[in-house]
């Protein structure tokens, strides 16, 4: 049992983070949320798309026999954690599923999103192709400034596979996020005084930047493993643990930052906001928690 | 990222069920809960009879892998816990062996792991609790020894142990953490009353001990005299590091016998109730895996975030499984009958946000240690 990263994961892991900030710094996504400010729907960048698509981001599992990278899951899991951590847009998961069946999405030419369990489908404009019915989709004002929403009422008719990788893919997404929000804490607490210390100094702040990071080591056990096992009971975990993660942790985050956490200009509201849409995909809480319950009467018996 | 087992470990695990199997049996019954002298020599007992079988020193031993299918094997099969040998076995042992001379080593070491010898500690004192280095114990040197008078509180198993390890301050006027040693006392020199406390659970799992004018040997100090701050801290990252792994198996047994007993009892039909023991698998499985990834870390000798993050989420977990327990097994009263294993269990489980530092702390730690956050008020 090594069940950590190998070099080869960490190197992709620092390569990927170093890629987004030189693609997708803050002022990008500052500028991506101006959109947003000007009452218009936020356009997806096709040309970081194609970007991302040549460095192997939609391809990452493709054999290298069809163009690929010829990694696994827990290489994509590295991946999509950065993505939520530097909460990159557009419909990553969908079109990394869709690689190597709808033609140019392995390499980011085709952004392809998907109809899924909440209702709702992500970037339905921007997208070239779409899996699932979208007929008679109705867009809505998206809460998240970074992600336009069409609400659906089509059945959802996912095949299980992609259920069960987009919850992961998703897990990862959150745990990334749910890592960023802690960090963002813990620095504003270091660095904010009030009472003439820093707020950090105070055990009421401490113990919530506390709390963010053990949700955060917790749900990247359990992400990490559920990509080496790909058991839909690990996958039902690692979902759970980081979704709330993910949603607890930026609004504990937004706590910390006081006033300033509920302003436009802070960014901890685009983080807590890409969390919820995220947690409403497949795999939601009550689906979750029914199939670890059913698991433990499998093993227990 | 690997979950599997290597050739090696794979044949230690077949090779352990084995021996489990063929041993498991034939063990005598467990001794009832008040019964000490009995739980003393059961505990000893299946330590000596996993030294013989070549198990004595799998808590030491270099790989730490080795270790964690130990604990999980051990525990599914329903092996004997470790009881007794707790202090002895998964941290004062250790501390001598990182800490001490070759001397103490060679009179310490041996009798633990030949389940021969029970070791206590004797850390918290009344007013010393959280804030350990607030710590009043007296140790005066006369000659080669030292003169100690105070009290500890809350020594689990101080009955029945032959050591312990004892925090006494040497040098009153030194700044709190400068002034204090590490030594070992043998538990029956003069001077030393024991007094059992009664648990909240109703057991007499720890006691009060009283130091009147104690001769300790020089020889038993571990560490140099002033220098026992460091030991300890060496002492408390065994003791948060390594004592619970075990016990996540075992709780995840329990959950799956809790599903049974639901589907059994018809309460599984209650939605709520069932997606709640959803929620404690989920907890538990990342549990497990955050162990796997802390020995998996630690074994690369990057010491982790490891031990007060798993103390903080276990402990809270815990408790949260045994309100579930009573969820389901409560109906007719059963959540009030103390004859029923699983209640004292969930008196138990109230101690684990306390002991071994209590979440507080924890969160403190975290906080300072981990976040870089600044020293708290
Ligand atoms: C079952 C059990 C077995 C034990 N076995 C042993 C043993 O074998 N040997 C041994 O030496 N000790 C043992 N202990 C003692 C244990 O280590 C202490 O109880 C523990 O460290 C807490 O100290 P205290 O009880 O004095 O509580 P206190 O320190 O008085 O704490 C009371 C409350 O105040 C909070 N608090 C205190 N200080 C702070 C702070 N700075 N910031 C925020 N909150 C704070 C605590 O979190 C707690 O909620 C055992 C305890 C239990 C329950």
């Amino acid at each position: 049992m090594r069940f950590q990263l190998t070099e080869d994961q960490r190197a992709l892991r620092t390569g990927v983070r170093e890629l987004l900030a030189a693609r997708f710094g803050r002022e990008r996504l500052r500028a991506a949320v101006g959109a947003d400010e000007a009452g218009e729907v936020p356009e997806l960048d096709r040309r970081l798309w194609r970007e991302l698509g040549s460095a192997g981001f939609f391809s990452l599992r493709l054999p290298e026999t069809a163009g690929g990278v010829g990694l696994g899951l827990p290489e994509a899991v590295l991946v999509f954690e950065e993505a939520g951590r530097a909460l990159l847009p557009g419909p990553l998961i969908a079109t990394h599923l869709a690689a190597g069946e709808v033609p140019g999405a392995a390499e980011g030419g085709t952004v392809v999103t998907a109809v899924d369990g909440g209702g709702v489908v992500e970037w339905l404009e921007a997208a070239d192709a779409v899996r699932g019915d979208a007929a008679g989709a109705v867009p809505i004002r998206s809460a998240d400034p970074l992600t336009p929403l069409h609400r659906v009422t089509a059945p959802v008719s996912g095949d299980r596979t992609d259920v069960l990788l987009t919850s992961l893919l998703t897990a990862a997404e959150q745990l990334g996020t749910a890592a960023r929000v802690c960090e963002l804490a813990a620095q504003h607490a270091r660095t904010r005084e009030q009472f003439g210390r820093p707020i950090g100094a105070f055990q009421a702040v401490q113990h919530l930047c506390a709390g963010i990071l053990v949700r955060v080591e917790v749900a990247r056990a359990a992400v990490y493993a559920a990509a080496v096992t790909v058991d839909p009971a690990d996958i039902a975990a690692a979902r759970l643990l980081a979704d709330e993660a993910a949603v607890r942790g930026a609004r504990d985050c937004l706590q910390v930052h006081g006033g300033m956490g509920f302003t436009w200009e802070s960014d901890v509201h685009l983080y807590l906001k890409r969390a919820w849409v995220r947690a409403r995909r497949p795999g939601s809480v009550t689906e979750c928690e029914e199939v670890l319950a059913a698991a433990l009467l499998a093993e227990a018996r | 990222m690997d979950l599997s087992d290597t050739p090696q470990e794979a044949e230690f695990r077949a090779r352990l069920r084995e021996w489990l199997g063929k041993v498991l049996p034939s063990l005598p019954a467990k001794p009832s809960p008040d019964d000490w002298p009995g739980r003393r020599a059961y505990d000893l007992g299946w330590q000596r009879t996993l030294y013989d079988a070549g198990y004595g020193e799998v808590h030491w031993g270099a790989d730490p892998a080795v270790r964690m299918i130990f604990l999980e094997e051990t525990e599914k099969a329903g092996a004997p816990y470790v009881g007794a040998n707790f202090v002895g076995l998964l941290h004062a042992g250790p501390t001598v062996a990182a800490e001490g001379t070759e001397e103490q080593k060679a009179r310490w070491l041996p009798p633990v792991l030949r389940g021969e010898e029970v070791w206590c500690q004797g850390f918290s004192e009344p007013d010393a609790g959280s804030d350990l280095a607030a710590l009043r114990t007296r140790a005066r040197r006369d000659g080669d020894a030292y003169v100690v008078s105070g009290s500890k509180i809350w020594t689990s198993h101080a009955e029945v142990a032959d050591w312990c390890e004892l925090l006494v301050r040497t040098d009153p006027d030194a700044p709190r953490h400068r002034g204090i040693t590490w030594l070992a006392m043998p538990m029956d020199a003069p001077g030393i009353t024991v007094r059992p406390l009664r648990t909240l659970a109703g057991s007499n799992e720890f006691a009060e001990v009283f130091l009147d004018e104690v001769r300790v040997p020089v020889a038993n100090r571990v560490g140099e005299e002033n220098d026992g701050w460091r030991v300890t801290m060496v002492t408390l990252s065994f003791e948060r590091g390594t004592a619970f792994v075990g016990e996540v198996v075992a709780c995840r047994r329990v959950l799956g016998e809790l599903a049974l007993a639901a589907r059994e009892n018809g309460r599984w039909d209650d939605p709520v109730l069932r997606r709640r023991l959803g929620r404690l698998n989920a907890e538990f499985r990342a549990l497990w895996r955050l162990t796997q990834w802390n020995v998996s870390e630690a074994s690369e000798g990057v010491p982790g975030v490891g031990g007060s993050v798993f103390k903080l989420r276990y402990s809270h977990a815990r408790q949260e499984l045994y309100e579930a327990a009573a969820e389901v097994l409560g109906d007719g009263g059963a959540a009030l009958d103390l004859e029923q294993p699983w209640v004292l269990d969930r008196l138990s489980s109230l101690s684990y946000t306390i002991a071994a530092g209590t979440s507080q702390i924890q969160h403190s730690i975290v906080a300072e240690r981990v976040l870089g956050l600044p020293k708290g008020r």
